[in-house]
């Protein structure tokens, strides 16, 4: 479990940087993928693991990306929001242990909510801190939608391809 | 003491979060120039090898279109070339005394990182100290500015590019002399925004904007845009220009930096007046 994370935790930061960051749709779409590590994160990761992996996810992104800590700032407000989101989000199942926040475990509807709520946060954050200010607020608030949408896309497009790979 | 204790062990999640957070902004507030310092040398060996590689890859398959760039960039650069020399009008001669004297060198190097989708943007370049490359330097693009160095790492360099908020760049207008200060407000990354052109000179769309070569950073008229919109600031006397960018940012891969060989003595001159 530990390998598994450790192992994602690289692929998607490569990603992230090598393929998200230099995607410029339009100019101003910026999606910010790597947040699907923390989506991803099992149930029974404790608390300060949950900061301390997304500070670090948050903060090699900036270091590739010349934006020392704004990454940072919106990847521990998103890992400290998800705690309060899996608990609003009622579940079929219960979230015993072995179980993973996905659409394989928990269906489709449930991760739509999740992700949704997950992405939107954290690029609300992540687009306020970018900014530093509320000036223009609907210039930012136009880029967090887009850049969320997009976001979502992938991690939904990214669930359903590991469902099909595992059915095989 | 004890109950201090349980109660922080308790609330270690809000605790964790407060601090790493916090750490976070603080972070970003001072990333300015003293923290790109500490953090920036250090990683950009690091990142920077990793992102060149990459770029080694994409390097080739634009391959075809940055050949064409480079051709169009020297016959640009041999018809320019007596503009890179200063004439020295001295009466005295002395043994060795050359007519011109160069006042700017350039080096080119490859943009290995780069974005245009930020409010704050910066590229990352293949040259560093060991090529001679100084904080301040500018960055040239084959058709126009690209940005300016802010730190220097053994081989690589980071450039604030043009898109970038921190970003002035005094510029004028070609036909009438005027200059004023260009920045990027941020919606488009193919339009600046030109300020305290006075109102009263007439601006006309399509005029040139180039580089005023007052801030001892870029060399005199480099090409910066066109006009694209002109209308008067509300309440000032002043124009507000939209200039439509002459480079596309989205596509640099090659550039040239350059060295002001008199940026010392310039400099030198200022401080003396300011003392006086």
């Amino acid at each position: 479990m530990l390998l598994t994370n450790i192992f994602r935790f690289v692929v998607i930061l490569l990603l992230q940087v090598l393929v998200f960051s230099n995607v410029g749709i339009s100019g101003s779409i910026y999606p910010a993928f790597y947040v699907y590590f923390i989506l991803l994160l099992p149930f029974e990761t404790a608390g300060w693991l949950l900061l301390f992996s997304a500070f670090a996810m948050g903060l090699s992104v900036d270091m590739f990306t010349n934006s020392l800590g704004i990454n940072a700032a919106a990847a521990v407000f998103t890992a400290f929001v998800r705690p309060a989101a899996i608990r609003i989000l009622r579940s079929a199942r219960e979230y015993e242990p072995g179980i993973t926040p996905g659409i394989k475990d928990l269906g489709f509807r449930w991760f739509f909510l999740y992700a949704t709520i997950l992405i939107t946060v954290h690029h609300t954050a992540l687009f306020l801190v970018e900014a530093f200010t509320f000036d223009d607020f609907l210039q930012t608030l136009r880029r967090i939608l887009a850049s969320s949408a997009v976001t979502l896309g992938v991690a939904l497009i990214a669930q359903l391809l590991f469902i099909k790979q595992d059915k095989k | 003491m004890q109950n201090l204790i349980v109660f922080l062990w308790r609330h270690n999640f809000l605790f964790i979060f407060l601090l790493l957070e916090a750490l976070s902004l603080l972070l970003v507030v001072n990333n300015n120039y003293y923290q790109r310092r500490v953090m920036i040398n250090t990683t950009n060996d690091i990142t920077g090898t990793i992102l060149s590689s990459v770029d080694e890859i994409t390097a080739y398959i634009a391959l075809k279109n940055a050949n064409q760039i480079l051709s169009e960039e020297n016959a640009r650069l041999s018809n320019r070339l007596p503009s890179a020399f200063m004439r020295t009008d001295t009466a005295q001669f002395f043994v060795g005394d050359s007519l011109f004297r160069q006042q700017y060198q350039y080096v080119s190097a490859t943009v290995i990182s780069n974005s245009v989708n930020r409010r704050n943007n910066y590229m990352k370049i293949n040259k560093g100290r060991r090529h001679g490359l100084r904080p301040d330097m500018a960055v040239l693009a084959p058709n126009g500015v690209a940005g300016q160095i802010i730190e220097v790492s053994q081989n690589f360099s980071s450039v604030m590019s043009m898109l970038n908020s921190n970003t002035r760049i005094n510029a004028k207008l070609k036909n009438s002399n005027q200059t004023g200060s260009l920045s990027w407000p941020g919606h488009n990354y193919r339009l600046g925004k030109l300020v305290d052109i006075p109102s009263h000179v007439s601006i006309h769309l399509g005029d040139t904007v180039v580089t005023s070569g007052y801030s001892h950073i870029f060399p005199e008229g480099q090409m910066l845009g066109t006009v694209q919109e002109f209308s008067p600031a509300p309440g000032d006397n002043f124009w507000e220009v939209k200039i439509r960018f002459s480079v596309d940012y989205n596509s640099l891969q090659y550039v040239y930096v350059v060295k002001n060989l008199m940026r010392d003595e310039l400099l030198q001159l200022e401080k003396k007046q300011v003392t006086q």
